[in-house]
């Protein structure tokens, strides 16, 4: 079991936004996360990467309540969060999805108006006498919901369905309806997955303007380019474990992180005894491609 | 292979129409074949009055001939537009040949199954007169006519795809464009324009709801379900939708109007009754629609909440049979019946809706039957006595509210109306308050949340939804909606029995009728769940006759219609939507370069 959560000030002396301590997923048999330590702190870009498989989406899950971590706490600005998702999103952590999962019939506007709802209070009966005090609110979300698209470039598609969105566009909205939540820390899947290289820059200047407005964001991505040229740290994920974490340069320059992604074998790998296990879990796990993904 | 191969003789030009003929020829043979219809309609189709409706008489049309009629008249009027003459342009801003065709067809079924009724009512094709032969023939004519007249836009196979087989031809001849976007009007003549049509669906409803023998009702659904296909195609239930959007509370004010009206319309008790109970129907099936439509929650015990209502409204009416004896002012009452199903649905609602989908579903039918059990039980032997078990709570007695007795008759505008047309009123204001607090729901950070919930519950708990919570609060709202309805439902029926809140029944309201109602509806929609109740409840009322495959048939409605209009009779706003995006569509976009679709890094 974990100790009680430690928070490491960060070189400037600022305390961390995030912070998880001995993380640790297993289902049934098979260890998808193994004691990962993890820190992110303010105005800062941490890049997570790793090979397909190696449990950095289920990490987010652990991070973000969906799945209840074996062992292990995260906290948020020093409290311990609760695996409830919505009290972690109330308590100021926002996601988004590596494969999108937008409310599909809904208006691109009412997909962001949505992520307000922690924000704000109306109640039902507030809703059903519709005095001065809940269109007030309602005014107000909106134009916050709209600021949001403007920022994110979607604003002349409020009225579209999201499910009638190019690809691009989807992945933007996802990340327009999790600021909606006003977060202190922005979780991304792979935001780029599936964007063209044009697209993808365009992502990446997005990224950074949201870090320009105070807000921290961890990201998920196998292009390494978006990740280097982004992240103020990378951490590499390996089979579960924590095979290394540093700046861009350092975490380039590891032989073990160009070994991982090669798949060459290299002394001390982690959980080199688990790899048949691995393995075998996941060929079970392309049999039921989409189901393993976020679904808990 | 593609379809040109197999059809290598038939030139381009032929796909657009099903029977060959120049086009005026056919126009000239439709509006003939209507004429004729219309005149037929005229003469005696048989010899005795035997058959209801006396359809004996030369000279006027009596029973199923005015549904002929009034098919013939709206196919000549269709086929008269094909013309495009200045007056009748605005009957068919999106094309012509599908709603003649359609009104043809419509016409030819009622027509004939008409003429079938009587041999078969009478014994034999000898008892038809040749006014009867004059109109199987003339609707014959105008269908071939109206299958002569050229398509409402070129054939497209899809590149192959749908290959010109006439099945694929006769199906395509249906479809007609977009309608053009309409001429700005003022917004009087809009507001006009919504009346008028509330006041044909009030008087269209109305004849529906009052014929009086099976036949006549079946002749009437035939022919006003290829009417509503007809003006579908047409683009006028695109510009009224349009227009109702635009005016909202105008058009709701005007649907309450117009049912306000419908006891104005009556002369004695008969129908009210049956419009009474649709109305109870309807509203509960409103309620549901929070559950289901809105949440995504498949609740197939619903109607206990009703029987909670309606339970508990009898039990503080002052029935000489309730346990409690006592008898509560009507406000209190529906405070009751509105607290207790409140309750109940919490109760439920609290183990229940941790559970998703499927496993949901189940329970709630395990719940509404405890409820029936239940009821059944505590009559005093097997349980404490409070609902006299199978017996029910019976002489519920009628309300006074202000000093208005709702059962005696009253005169309103000169018409005097009676015990049902009471209540119906009542019930009326009930559908309003349920029908106001759904829209007010759904369009609120509340509503919003379930539909999140509905459309993915892992990614709104994600956004800060608490799912649990709000799905308590989304069973909770739809039991007092029922619970409202039950208050009011118990003393029009006077005596409540368990055996009316069951999940099946050849009777609504119960709980498979009521998710019926709403999904044939349209879910999500107002108009869609009270259109499917009012149904729901006409057709097997009115077919009794058909008493033994009354439920099957009602599966065969379902499929068809789940296979070929699975979003429901009224689509939703969203639906609506999409059709307006695909207007914006049409203008290019300035996206980046299509086919630059970049590396897919995703692995699933
Ligand atoms: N709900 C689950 N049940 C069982 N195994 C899971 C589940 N979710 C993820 N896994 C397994 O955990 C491992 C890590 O998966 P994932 O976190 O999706 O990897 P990554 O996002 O790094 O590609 C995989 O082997 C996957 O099959
Ligand atoms: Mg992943």
């Amino acid at each position: 079991m974990t100790t009680s959560p430690t928070t490491t000030p960060a070189p400037d002396g600022t305390h961390p936004v995030l912070h998880a301590t001995g993380v640790t997923m297993r289902f049934g048999g098979l260890t998808a996360v193994r004691s990962v330590d993890l820190a992110v702190h303010p105005r800062e870009i941490v890049g997570l990467i790793g090979p397909n498989g190696a449990g950095k989406t289920t990490f987010f899950n652990c991070l973000t309540g969906l799945y209840t971590p074996t062992e292990g706490t995260v906290t948020y600005r020093d409290t311990v969060l609760p695996p409830k998702p919505h009290l972690v999103t109330q308590a100021g952590i926002a996601r988004t999805f590596q494969n999108i999962r937008l409310f599909a019939n809904m208006t691109v506007l009412e997909n962001v108006l949505v992520g307000r709802h922690t924000r704000t209070k109306e109640g039902l009966f507030s809703a059903l006498l519709r005095g001065p005090g809940f269109k007030k609110a309602e005014r107000e979300s909106t134009r916050r919901a709209m600021e949001l698209l403007d920022f994110t470039g979607l604003a002349d598609k409020a009225d579209h369905l999201s499910r009638n969105l190019p690809y691009g566009e989807q992945r933007k909205l996802e990340i327009a309806r999790a600021l909606a939540s006003d977060p202190g820390l922005l979780l991304l899947d792979e935001p780029t997955a599936g964007m063209n290289p044009q697209e993808t820059r365009a992502t990446e200047a997005l990224v950074r303007a949201i870090r320009d407005q105070g807000i921290a964001v961890l990201v998920i991505e196998h292009d390494m380019r978006f990740i280097f040229n982004l992240c103020d740290r990378v951490a590499v994920l390996v089979q579960g474990e924590k095979l290394t974490e540093g700046t861009s340069d350092a975490v380039q320059a590891d032989e073990r992180v160009i070994a991982a992604y090669l798949g060459t074998p290299f002394e001390g790998a982690p959980g080199q005894e688990e790899l048949a296990e691995v393995e075998a879990a996941e060929a079970q796990a392309d049999a039921r491609a989409d189901l393993t993904e976020d679904t808990p | 292979m593609t379809a040109k191969n197999t059809t290598p003789d038939s030139p381009s030009r032929d796909a657009t129409s099903l029977i060959p003929l120049p086009t005026n020829i056919a126009r000239i043979t439709t509006i003939t074949g209507a004429a004729l219809t219309i005149l037929s309609t005229f003469l005696a189709w048989t010899w005795t009055t035997a058959f209801p409706g006396n359809l004996t008489v030369t000279g006027y049309p009596g029973g199923l001939q005015t549904i002929t009629l009034t098919g013939g008249i709206l196919t000549l009027l269709h086929a008269l537009t094909t013309y495009r003459p200045r007056g009748l342009r605005w009957l068919t801003p999106a094309g012509t040949t599908a709603p003649t065709l359609l009104l043809a067809l419509g016409t030819l079924a009622t027509t004939w199954y008409t003429l079938g009724a009587i041999s078969n009512q009478l014994g034999g094709l000898a008892n038809l007169e040749p006014g009867g032969h004059i109109a199987a023939l003339a609707t014959l004519l105008t269908l071939a006519g109206a299958l002569a007249l050229p398509a409402d836009r070129p054939y497209d196979d899809h590149g192959g795809t749908t290959p010109p087989t006439l099945w694929n031809r006769f199906r395509h001849t249906l479809t007609t464009n977009r309608p053009p976007r309409p001429k700005e009007l003022p917004t009087w003549a809009e507001i006009l324009i919504i009346a008028a049509a509330f006041a044909t669906g009030l008087y269209a409803f109305t004849y529906g709801i009052d014929t009086e023998y099976g036949e006549l009702f079946v002749g009437y659904l035939i022919l006003a379900c290829f009417t509503i296909a007809a003006l579908g195609r047409a683009g006028l239930t695109t510009r009224l939708s349009h227009l109702t959007a635009k005016h909202r509370n105008i058009a709701l004010a005007a649907a309450f109007t117009a049912a306000a009206c419908f006891p104005l319309t009556q002369t004695n008790d008969t129908y009210t009754n049956l419009a009474a109970s649709i109305l109870i129907f309807a509203t509960v099936a409103l309620g549901l629609n929070v559950v289901v439509g809105l949440a995504g929650l498949l609740d197939l015990g619903y109607v206990a909440f009703l029987g909670v209502g309606a339970y508990a409204a009898a039990l503080v009416s002052g029935s000489p049979e309730s346990a409690l004896g006592v008898h509560f002012p009507f406000w209190a009452a529906v405070l009751t019946g509105i607290g207790a199903s409140l309750v109940f649905g919490v109760l439920i609602g609290a183990p229940t809706l941790r559970l998703r989908g499927d496993y949901l579903a189940i329970v709630t039918l395990g719940f509404g039957e405890i409820f029936r059990i239940t009821m059944l039980n505590l009559n005093g032997t097997t349980g404490p006595d409070v609902t006299n078990g199978s017996m029910g709570i019976p002489n519920i007695p009628d309300l006074e509210i202000l000093g208005f007795k709702f059962g005696k008759t009253h005169d309103i505008l000169g018409v005097p109306i009676g015990r049902f047309g009471n209540y119906y009123l009542l019930m009326l204001l009930a559908t309003a308050v349920v029908v106001l607090v759904f829209r007010r729901a759904a369009e609120s950070r509340i509503g919003r949340a379930w539909v999140a919930i509905r459309e993915d519950e892992t990614a709104a708990t994600a956004m800060g939804i608490n799912a649990f919570r709000l799905k308590l609060l989304a069973f909770a709202l739809g039991a007092a909606l029922a619970g409202l309805a039950g208050t009011v439902q118990a003393h029009v029926i006077t005596t409540t029995t368990p055996d009316s809140y069951q999940f099946a029944g050849t009777v609504p309201p119960n709980s498979a009728f009521l998710l019926a109602a709403v999904i044939l509806g349209g879910m999500g929609t107002i108009s869609g769940p009270v259109i499917g109740a009012a149904l729901l409840y006409l057709i097997p009322n009115k077919m009794e006759f058909m008493q033994d495959y009354q439920l099957l048939l009602f599966g065969l409605a379902l499929v068809l219609l789940m296979r070929f209009r699975p979003e429901g009779m009224v689509a939703d706003r969203r639906k609506q939507l999409e059709f307006h995006e695909t207007d914006q569509l049409a203008v290019p976009e300035p996206r980046l370069p299509e086919g630059a679709v970049g590396v897919t890094k995703a692995e699933a």
